[in-house]
């Protein structure tokens, strides 16, 4: 399958003297971690069957800073952002898009002071638009009728109120969408943000993505539909942690429309 | 001789007005001992939000019981202090129910009932606050840092609305006059008959004690606030329009950082330049006393009512973990109170006590806990926001202290020399393509 995937990067394109559509900004997680990559190729497929014309940065890419501005490293944070900027300016950047609700929320919010202004999307975002364009096609295929629960993003949903854009598409599945205690404005965290990820948790009597974890559990569902690669991790392990792998799959929304078509 | 109460009951407002005046000034200087920050964007939004949250209470009612309860006493309080200015007027020129004279009957008598009805209806939501608090014992009142005061601060403001509302009606039930008109006694027709055995004249002294005690008790209240956690119903109109306008994930960005970053990516700065003499202090990084916060984020912690909605939202909290962002509020305000007492007690300077608002109040444990997931930003009713100090204070403990966890400093390091937080190679970030 991998030779199937066209991944130029914006050297590419500069060297043809052409500009891509977009970026597709992978972030540190879609390009490193082993389960984030299955949602960065399925993401990649779509475009790919889109004909979208997109490029990445390869290894020009470098962390945001996310998680270093969130445990309190504003200098490094700078750093990367700067860096960052210089790279995407010096392409003549326009328009992102990002499966990472930590990577879109700070190139859309926090690079712009910094000198860094782009149109910046989420991919659930950037699947709707091209659906209602009628460059992609959504088919329910094998989630038809499948109960689905989305868990928010805290940095997709309170942090930017995008809600709807990532349930239109599990409904286009023709899923059924059910949602859990907590959704949307008042959605639990996973546990990972705030640099959390990349520590142990404080002393308490519960790990935050097993109390999540059982609020999905709660109502039942077939499968857990995550849209950021840290969420993913958590709710996996959380569903572990309750012995359900086999049954409660966490998918990201773009790993279920490309399965839906088996791309 | 009847002057004589004029002059009383003017001197009583000149003090219960004059006090909380000064007490304001204490409390505007406290807050003012934030740096500054630029809150003068985005007018047209400021002033909506202020409408729709702190007038038009839009984040009270997302919790239907509490929030429909607070309504009512809000909108009886306003509502029943226009009845104030009648108390304000009479007592100052000896008038009784000036209204009558201003205003034909009918009209004095729909407000005078409406007032009535309105002082039924804060009776019962008050009692049921009381109910949920004491016998129920909603989780959120309950909380480890629910100490006796706040639990007690809560209780009195309940009984002092349960008295105030009494005394109106008892005021208006034993007000012959009143009652002969037999318009407006909406509530108090049913109240007069128990004292219907009285005399004139021990219903007419009882009818100016209920008086007098509803204005000596309404002034006493306005000089409680000072003191209480009930500030919220002043300060959540300054509080939610100087609220963020941004989106709830865009943390600012420092600006002392910035000029750091492009002094460093400036070919052209000569890296051992000796600053100029009269170059400022470098700015400290980040927070670990009030001082070291914006004004905004200390009328934060003034304006909040410790409703607790914040903590019982925060996934840190849900999971038994140390932090509260309720308690990040209370403790900046117990903490910007004791500096400004410091400061009072030594002639307008603060004198250092050794203490500060890291460790001695808020510990690294709580502010290490948070995930910014926003929830408590969200949770709360009147626009407060408990994560830009946790923030503030993160950026304190690893800019200027290095004491972030160790986990913390590996994954900062890693950014540091290959650009992802896990230690792997920035040349094999495109490997997934071929995998």
């Amino acid at each position: 399958m991998s030779e199937l995937l066209n991944v130029p990067t914006m050297a590419d394109f500069m060297a043809q003297g052409k500009q891509p559509e977009v970026l597709f900004w992978v972030g540190c997680a879609g390009s490193f971690d082993d389960r984030a990559k299955k949602i960065t190729k399925a993401f990649v497929k779509l475009l790919n069957k889109a004909q979208v014309e997109f490029a990445v940065l390869g290894t020009e890419e470098s962390c945001t800073g996310d998680p270093a501005k969130r445990a309190g490293n504003e200098f490094l944070f700078q750093m990367q952002a700067v860096t960052n900027i210089e790279v995407m300016n010096a392409y003549e950047i326009k328009k992102i898009v990002t499966a990472c609700p930590h990577c879109f929320n700070t190139i859309k919010n926090e690079y712009p002071e910094l000198g860094g202004n782009y149109e910046v999307l989420h991919h659930t975002q950037f699947l709707k638009s091209l659906l209602d364009d009628g460059r992609l096609t959504i088919e329910g295929g094998q989630f038809k009728g499948k109960r689905i629960t989305f868990h928010d993003p805290c940095y997709l949903g309170r942090a930017n109120n995008v809600y709807e854009a990532p349930r239109d598409l599990i409904k286009k599945l023709e899923a059924e969408l059910i949602e859990m205690k907590n959704c949307k404005k008042d959605g639990l965290c996973c546990g990972a943000g705030g640099a959390q990820m990349f520590k142990d948790a404080e002393k308490g009597d519960k790990e935050v993505n097993i109390e999540r974890t059982e609020q999905a559990l709660d109502i039942k569902p077939e499968i857990i539909a995550a849209g950021c690669p840290f969420c993913n991790t958590m709710m996996t392990d959380g569903v572990k942690a309750k012995e359900k792998e086999n049954e409660v799959p966490v998918m990201d929304i773009a790993e279920l429309i490309a399965n839906a078509q088996d791309l | 001789m009847d002057y004589i109460t004029n002059i009383l009951f003017a001197v009583l407002l000149f003090i219960g007005i004059g006090y909380f005046s000064k007490n304001v000034k204490k409390l505007s200087r406290n807050i003012k001992l934030g740096h500054d920050v630029d809150v003068s964007d985005n007018k047209s939004q400021r002033w909506k939000n202020m409408a729709m949250i702190a007038l038009g209470q839009s984040k009270m009612v997302h919790r239907p019981i509490a929030g429909i309860l607070h309504v009512i006493v809000y909108i009886g309080f306003i509502i029943i202090n226009i009845e104030v200015l009648e108390i304000i007027i009479d007592g100052l020129f000896g008038t009784h129910r000036i209204g009558l004279s201003v205003l034909p009957v009918s009209v004095y008598g729909f407000l005078i009932g409406a007032f009535e009805v309105l002082a039924v209806l804060v009776l019962v939501s008050v009692i049921v606050f009381w109910i949920r608090r004491n016998i129920l014992k909603i989780k959120r009142f309950w909380n480890k840092e629910m100490t006796s005061w706040p639990k007690n601060d809560a209780n009195y403001i309940l009984y002092f609305e349960v008295v105030l509302m009494s005394l109106f009606l008892i005021m208006n039930a034993s007000d012959i006059h009143f009652q002969s008109m037999n318009s407006g006694n909406v509530i108090s027709q049913f109240i007069a008959p128990w004292f219907s055995g009285f005399s004139e004249s021990a219903l007419h002294s009882m009818e100016r004690t209920a008086w007098w005690f509803h204005i000596i008790g309404i002034l006493i209240f306005l000089n409680y606030l000072y003191f209480s956690k009930h500030l919220h119903i002043l300060l959540a109109f300054p509080n939610t329009f100087y609220g963020s306008v941004k989106p709830q994930g865009q943390f600012d960005n420092l600006e002392a950082v910035t000029k750091e970053v492009k002094m460093m990516m400036d070919p052209n700065v000569d890296p051992f330049a000796a600053p100029a003499d009269n170059a400022e202090m470098p700015a400290k990084f980040g927070a670990s006393d009030v001082q070291d916060l914006n004004w905004v984020q200390l009328l934060n912690a003034y304006t909040c009512t410790e409703c607790g909605r914040c903590t019982s939202q925060c996934p840190a909290n849900q999971t038994g973990k140390k932090l509260s962002p309720r308690k990040i509020m209370m403790d900046t305000r117990d903490r910007l109170e004791e500096v400004g007492k410091n400061i009072d007690a030594n002639k307008g300077t603060f004198v250092d006590d050794g203490k500060q608002l890291l460790d001695n109040y808020i510990t690294r444990e709580e502010l290490w806990a948070c995930t910014s997931c926003n929830a408590c930003v969200e949770a709360c009713p009147v626009s407060i926001n408990p994560l830009s100090i946790i923030l503030d204070m993160r950026r304190y403990l690893v800019m200027e202290q290095s004491a972030a966890p160790t986990e913390l400093n590996n994954m900062m390091t890693n950014i540091e020399n290959n650009g992802a937080p896990w230690p792997y190679n920035q040349m094999d970030r495109l490997n997934w393509k071929n995998e």
